[in-house]
């Protein structure tokens, strides 16, 4: 992988314009997320900066806009522009924090139980398999419902992030186990791990130093669209009152809010963040396809 | 001229490539007649699949044929519409592939395959076209061919389903038929026959069929005229006998040169001992004084796999491997393993080296005890690093992330064989000890060729200082000229550094050249083991003798003749 992306990369990438377009969308997004407080016109939860006589405003291109705020307000007086930018923050940290938690555990599963076979294998494997008999969702209903009912309030509110990425990561990391397991499969069957035992190198050092490296190929493919389903499951949490509280607000959140308007003429508050989500979502997903062509010498 | 079937003129096949078009085929020119078995040889990457794929019109995208003509029949192939290729193949021009396992469909009966392709190139009633399968099964010599028709493809061997993809390239009796490496997945006893089948149905058809190999053994025996390509261009043509016996081109005869003799042991693979550099004194470092002795012996040993319950009430059944009576081998010795595929001579050389335990019987090394007795960390490094592995596969056998050096110096870093500082320096003495260039470090296995990845692979068993060295058909994935090389390095390597070696092959042209003594397998057992000369001269058992008379010789054509 990393020595083709020396010679290859750039050649590959400049010759699919979706890809090119999808990978500065998020990169776009990633910069105006990370960089909320630069860039937002307004700090849309303070208080002390929002007004209840801006409530309301439309996008500036309609009548009766205010060019304070570029795509609206809401109800309170927020800055939309301002609170997606804030809470796809929220949607990119839970999307990537959870991922980086399943490929973790999903690795460590898949390698061990690749590596040893036999009984470890079975073992792990089957507690993958009644992992994944629970739906993502369910799995972080439930998360979220006992450490709600465990947690003080206030703890809980501010702990909101950290909770949906255990959660949605705890769920996820069965697909990562599977896709280790199978590729160690195939590594393991290489002379080069033979060569390696042959040497006398320890097990330890020939699973993370010799196989690692070459199973991060689909591992990295797998990721790229879990994270953009990571994304949307935050965001279904967020939309059923699970997620983030509604004082920092995510993009799912967001969304819940404005649709309660949606049918009041006030459009803005739930179009804007949906489209935001929906792009998010597939930029990651077009940009993940292209990895995995790229990576299948196949295809190419 | 009514005999010219095929014909290419000045072809020229192109794969573009945005750092610049590939040339693949160039200037070539050929002619097919009906009832001649045309060979086509080269190496690897001589272009020769692909001129067999361009007259089929399958030419792998993006390649395209940039220039000539190929003529069947008189009517020019260059400038048919696909659709009308498509029917041309079957109908007119056949082919049999190389690999048995995979060009037939694993999900039909050999039956259905056969009278399903009859019936469409033929254009008539199944049921007709079934008899015609069971009569075609029959020609291809299938015994009780009705009955296997309603077998699947992994019921049958690999010489048998090879028969069968013949009767299938036959099924709409074409005029050309175009094999592609037809015995190189097949094992030698099984080969003859195969190449036999196709010798007679050339000859009965009077088809015209153009044979494209590596093998010089193959092409010697069954063909009427050669073509010899390199790079793409035609290097030498002409009746086989000439070309074989009086090349004209120098190409031709450093091929011919190279290829082992199963008939004699040749000096050429005997160099003498360089003079030893400083890498050799390192190597040699810490190595017994001396040199006599057994490096190993067994009890007698069995492996058994288990099989698969058929069924979940089912008993679970094994599969015995290996079933081996005492074996030795002398320090400094070279013991030649052959048998044919599936006999168990990968698994006994992975028993005798540690790799993998046998099922009953037990290993015991001159220097370390037995290997059950091996319980320390510290033992079992130490016989670690006695004892290396070279293996088949260039490819599989170097982690592709891992650049040279890394590769290189892990066993050392490993073993404490030397310090950081010195490192970098004796890295590259060991690429230069095995002929490549000491700054080959900084490189990645993928940008080596499999010869010189195979360089690499010896130079990474050399950096532990072993003793004994199991090279496992070290020299199968490899050239016929980069093979010779292979050889002479490692029995040059050998005489240097006093190594003790297993050489486990399928070929016993190149076992011979090595070895001291050989051992023959056959279905777990050894069937006989004794001197490298005398076993050659006067084979001890029917089988060693079967699979000398069927090992194709360089220079001893079957001709038509024989086979009526």
């Amino acid at each position: 992988m990393f020595e083709k992306i020396r010679s290859d990369f750039w050649y590959e990438l400049l010759n699919s314009p979706v890809t090119v377009v999808s990978s500065f969308i998020i990169l776009m997004m990633v910069i105006g997320c990370t960089a909320a407080p630069i860039f937002a016109p307004h700090t849309p939860f303070d208080p002390a900066t929002i007004s209840i006589m801006d409530n309301n405003l439309p996008p500036v291109w309609e009548a009766g806009s205010d060019p304070r705020f570029l795509l609206g307000t809401d109800l309170q007086g927020r800055d939309v522009l301002s609170a997606m930018l804030y809470g796809g923050r929220i949607s990119l940290l839970v999307g990537l924090g959870a991922v980086a938690l399943s490929v973790v555990i999903g690795m460590a599963v898949g390698l061990f139980a690749g590596y040893f076979g036999g009984m470890t294998d079975a073992v792990l494997m089957r507690i993958a398999e009644i992992q994944f008999a629970f739906p993502p969702i369910l799995i972080a209903l439930l998360f979220n419902g006992i450490l709600k009912a465990t947690l003080p309030a206030d703890i809980f509110s501010q702990a909101a992030v950290p909770i949906m990425i255990l959660a949605i990561g705890l769920a996820g990391w069965v697909q990562f186990a599977r896709i280790v397991r199978a590729s160690v499969l195939v590594q393991r069957g290489q002379d080069y791990v033979t060569a390696c035992q042959a040497i006398g190198l320890p097990t330890f050092s020939i699973i993370l130093r010799h196989i690692t490296p070459n199973i991060l190929g689909p591992v990295l493919v797998l990721a790229m669209l879990q994270i953009a389903v990571a994304i949307v499951t935050e965001a279904t949490l967020s939309f059923l009152g699970l997620g983030t509280p509604l004082t920092e607000p995510s993009l799912g959140a967001l969304i819940q809010i404005g649709s309660q308007y949606l049918f009041s003429g006030v459009w803005w508050v739930v179009i804007f963040p949906g489209t935001m989500l929906l792009v998010m979502v597939v930029a990651f997903n077009l940009v993940a396809d292209w990895v995995r062509d790229y990576l299948n010498p196949r295809l190419r | 001229m009514t005999d010219l079937l095929c014909k290419t003129e000045n072809l020229q096949i192109t794969f573009p490539h945005r750092l610049g078009d590939f040339v693949a085929v160039q200037g070539f020119d050929m002619e097919v007649r009906r009832g001649e078995i045309v060979g086509l040889i080269g190496e690897s990457g001589a272009g020769k699949s692909t001129i067999g794929n361009a007259i089929m019109g399958l030419l792998s995208h993006p390649g395209k044929i940039t220039s000539g003509n190929i003529y069947l029949d008189g009517e020019n192939l260059i400038g048919t519409s696909d659709a009308q290729m498509a029917q041309l193949r079957g109908r007119r021009i056949g082919m049999i592939f190389q690999d048995p396992m995979t060009s037939l469909n694993p999900l039909m009966t050999v039956g259905e395959q056969l009278s399903e392709s009859i019936a469409l190139l033929q254009d008539i009633a199944l049921p007709k076209a079934w008899a015609m399968a069971v009569d075609r099964l029959d020609g291809v010599g299938i015994p009780d061919a009705e009955k296997r028709m309603d077998q699947y493809p992994h019921e049958f061997s690999g010489g048998m389903r090879q028969r069968v993809v013949i009767a299938l390239a036959m099924a709409g009796d074409p005029d050309l038929l175009i094999a592609d490496e037809p015995t190189t997945a097949l094992d030698v006893s099984v080969q003859k026959q195969v190449l036999d089948l196709i010798r007679q149905i050339c000859v009965k058809g009077s088809l015209g069929v153009v044979l494209v190999t590596h093998d010089m053994g193959v092409i010697s025996e069954t063909a009427d005229r050669i073509y010899v390509m390199r790079h793409g261009k035609l290097v030498e043509t002409g009746p086989t006998e000439q070309v074989i016996e009086a090349p004209s081109e120098q190409y031709t005869k450093d091929l011919i040169a190279a290829i082992p003799s199963i008939d004699r042991r040749e000096d050429r693979f005997v160099n003498p001992p360089k003079k030893t550099g400083e890498i050799d004194q390192w190597l040699l470092k810490g190595g017994p004084a001396h040199n006599d002795g057994d490096y190993l012996t067994t009890s007698a040993l069995t492996k058994d796999f288990s099989i698969r319950k058929t069924s979940f009430w089912g008993k679970s059944s094994s599969f015995r491997a290996v079933n081996v009576e005492a074996l030795t081998i002398k320090r400094g010795e070279v013991l030649g393993l052959v048998g044919e595929s599936g006999s168990g001579k990968s698994t006994l050389g992975r028993i005798l080296t540690g790799l993998i335990k046998p099922s009953t019987g037990s290993v015991s090394f001159g220097d370390h005890g037995a290997l059950a007795d091996i319980k320390s960390a510290r033992a079992r490094k130490a016989l670690r690093r006695d004892v290396q592995v070279v293996f088949q596969d260039p490819y599989s056998s170097l982690n592709s992330r891992m650049r040279i050096d890394q590769i290189l110096a892990e066993p050392i870093q490993f073993h404490g064989l030397a310090g950081k500082a010195e490192m970098g320096h004796l890295v590259g003495a060991l690429l230069e000890r095995v002929g490549l260039p000491a700054d080959s470090g900084r490189k990645f296995p993928h940008q080596f060729s499999g010869g010189q990845r195979q360089r690499i692979c010896i130079a990474r068993a050399l950096s532990v200082r072993p003793r004994f060295l199991l090279c496992d058909e070290p020299t199968s994935a490899l050239d016929v000229s980069i093979q010779a090389d292979m050889l002479a390095l490692l029995m040059e390597l050998r005489r240097s550094l006093g190594l003790t070696m297993l050489f486990v092959s399928h070929d016993l042209a190149v076992v011979r050249q090595v070895s001291d003594r050989v051992a023959v397998m056959k279905a777990g057992q050894i069937v006989e083991c004794q001197d490298a000369e005398a076993l050659y001269n006067a084979p001890g058992s029917n089988y060693t003798q079967m699979l000398l008379d069927t090992a194709p010789r360089v220079g001893a054509r079957n001709t038509s003749e024989q086979i009526n």
